[in-house]
């Protein structure tokens, strides 16, 4: 037993972000086990061009560089877009990304704390509406590595060696007619639970998040207000319409949604900070996924969802303001 | 310089530059926005604009003691409409392939709010000779923003410029820049594209007439020296 006074520990912004980083790096081993070592390459080619931009914009604009660099809050952004992109993306498009999250989304709305957008959705949905074909095609774990350097350096090549994403595969199916059941576990996209491969660094997102959770950097309701509520609908869709949706299995382990939940989200900065707000924006977030997912264009819909969820993140902190004691209920 | 030229130097350093309608007073952003998707497209509209701007401001100038106070705004617009229509049905005529192009945004010229804009606020209180410079110089500030949004546009979305310039001199064609097989970026053509690039400018803008009025207050400081000239648009 522990009497009172308490000394807090101080929490940093650099505290935060380091635990953040350190939380990834589960599932960056596990990708490089899988996939092969192209990630690594684009995580170093996006942290540097993420400290480097930050760096230019906070000279541009007058403000103090080093306290602003070293807060590591730029190489959180950085290694959140390269896990969002396939591992197989083109360099430049990489490059192109970190430009529009550190400098258009975060530095040209004021920096860290100021962004109304999460920087890496931002990112991602530029390039997703620009450059759709490159997006939708993650290396398969059968992808030989050289292929995938190769298509990193931006070499001309045949591109039947990766594919879209699990959900992204099913979608296109039901809509030509087919039914689930055809499809799951015939294609080498599928694995056990979700997408080959993926589903294990699914589940490393997991054990990363679990670990923000337990250290206090993250409140546990988002991601659980997430999960739960996909969970939900994909359970009464599919048994609704077994045909024509996935199993909830194949969307709660599928990468992007893990993604999501506990490095998304979870942002504090284009989130939302009331309690019973976060119920909301996990939940709004998680119907959005679901819907764009379903009857969407694109193949994944976490940032669109991200992004409309962070719009209304003002208006649900309005509406949910706790009650302060003493006062009367409205 | 007479008083004269110095009202016409003044109408043309707002209509370009200090009161631009796209930079500043931010009207008529549909067209900017939504036909800026290439140069041609945004300069040929940016022109058709400014033709009806002229007539319409120097033709209400003329008859500003007839028309009644009371009815001003519907006699403003029928003046308008009339002159879109004949636009309209010019452009259909010479320019048939362009105007498949623009589509509805040349019938919606009347709708522009900085036709209404100049005609109410400077044409119905104006000799009509500087009503209709004013139009003119308004008219070219909204065409050079759109000018240079729709290049930008261009140039990033799909890596050309001028296309569609065969649509108004058939011995003309596009200039593409960065090889056959570059891909651009796509989001400058979407929607989003429009008001990034126009934020983009606004910003310019904003920073150089920033930029201006430090230099001109820093000189007026350090000696009694007259104000800058104004660099941009200022000849006259």
């Amino acid at each position: 037993m522990i009497t009172a006074p308490y000394w807090r520990a101080p929490v940093s912004v650099t505290r935060v972000m380091g635990w953040v980083l350190l939380a990834l790096i589960p599932a960056i081993v596990l990708h490089v086990i899988f996939f092969g070592p192209v990630l690594l390459a684009q995580l170093l080619l996006a942290s540097v061009a993420a400290v480097a931009v930050e760096a230019l914009l906070l000279w541009v604009r007058r403000r103090p560089v080093v306290s602003a660099i070293t807060d590591l809050s730029a190489l959180v952004t950085a290694w959140l877009l390269v896990l969002a992109l396939p591992a197989t993306v083109p360099w430049w498009l990489t490059l192109l990304g970190i430009v529009i999250a550190i400098g258009v989304a975060k530095q040209l709305y004021g920096g860290i704390g100021q962004n109304p957008f999460n920087p890496a959705m931002v990112a991602f949905a530029a390039l997703i509406v620009s450059f759709p074909a490159e997006l939708s095609r993650w290396p398969l774990p059968t992808t030989p590595v050289a292929w995938q350097w190769a298509s990193f350096l931006g070499t001309p090549n045949v591109d039947a060696l990766a594919s879209a994403t699990v959900l992204d595969t099913l979608r296109t199916a039901v809509h030509s007619g087919q039914a689930v059941s055809e499809l799951l576990g015939r294609s080498p996209v599928f694995g056990t639970l979700s997408g080959a491969g993926y589903e294990w660094i699914a589940v490393a997102f997991l054990a990363g998040g679990l670990l923000l959770w337990l250290r206090g950097i993250i409140p546990g309701r988002l991601p659980f207000a997430f999960l739960l509520t996909l969970g939900v609908l994909s359970t009464l869709a599919w048994l609704v319409a077994p045909e024509r949706f996935a199993p909830p299995w194949v969307h709660l382990f599928a990468y992007s949604t893990m993604l999501a939940a506990f490095f998304i989200i979870t942002d504090p900065v284009s989130g939302v900070v009331t309690p019973r707000g976060q119920w909301v924006f996990a939940a709004g977030a998680a119907l959005l996924v679901f819907l764009i997912r379903h009857f969407g264009q694109f193949p994944d819909g976490v940032a669109f969802a991200v992004l409309l969820m962070n719009l209304a993140a003002p208006w649900i902190e309005m509406k949910t303001q706790p009650r302060v004691f003493g006062e009367d209920h409205p | 310089m007479n008083g004269h030229g110095t009202i016409a130097n003044e109408l043309g350093v707002n209509g370009l530059w200090k009161q631009n309608p796209a930079l500043i007073q931010m009207l008529g952003l549909c067209p900017t926005l939504a036909v800026s998707t290439s140069f041609v497209n945004a300069v040929s509209l940016g022109l058709a604009t400014v033709v009806v701007m002229m007539i319409a401001s120097t033709a209400v100038a003329v008859l500003r003691h007839v028309i009644p106070r009371e009815i001003r705004i519907p006699v403003f617009i029928l003046i308008i409409a009339g002159l879109v229509t004949v636009v309209d049905l010019l452009m259909n005529a010479y320019f048939h392939s362009l105007y498949l192009v623009l589509g509805i945004f040349v019938p919606l010229i009347v709708t522009n709010c900085i036709v209404l804009a100049r005609v109410e606020a400077f044409a119905a209180k104006n000799r009509p000779d500087y009503a209709g410079l004013d139009a003119l110089m308004m008219g070219l500030g909204l065409v050079w923003v759109l000018a240079l949004i729709g290049a930008i546009r261009e140039i990033i979305g799909q890596g050309t410029l001028f296309a569609g310039i065969e649509w108004i001199v058939p011995s003309w064609s596009a200039i593409t820049l960065f090889g056959e097989t570059s891909r651009g970026f796509l989001l400058a053509m979407l929607p989003p594209g429009a008001f990034i690039v126009l934020g983009f400018l606004v910003a310019a803008h904003n920073a150089l007439t920033a930029w201006q009025k430090a230099r001109t207050k820093k000189r007026t400081l350090a000696a009694s020296a007259p104000a800058a000239p104004t660099p941009v648009g200022g000849e006259a």
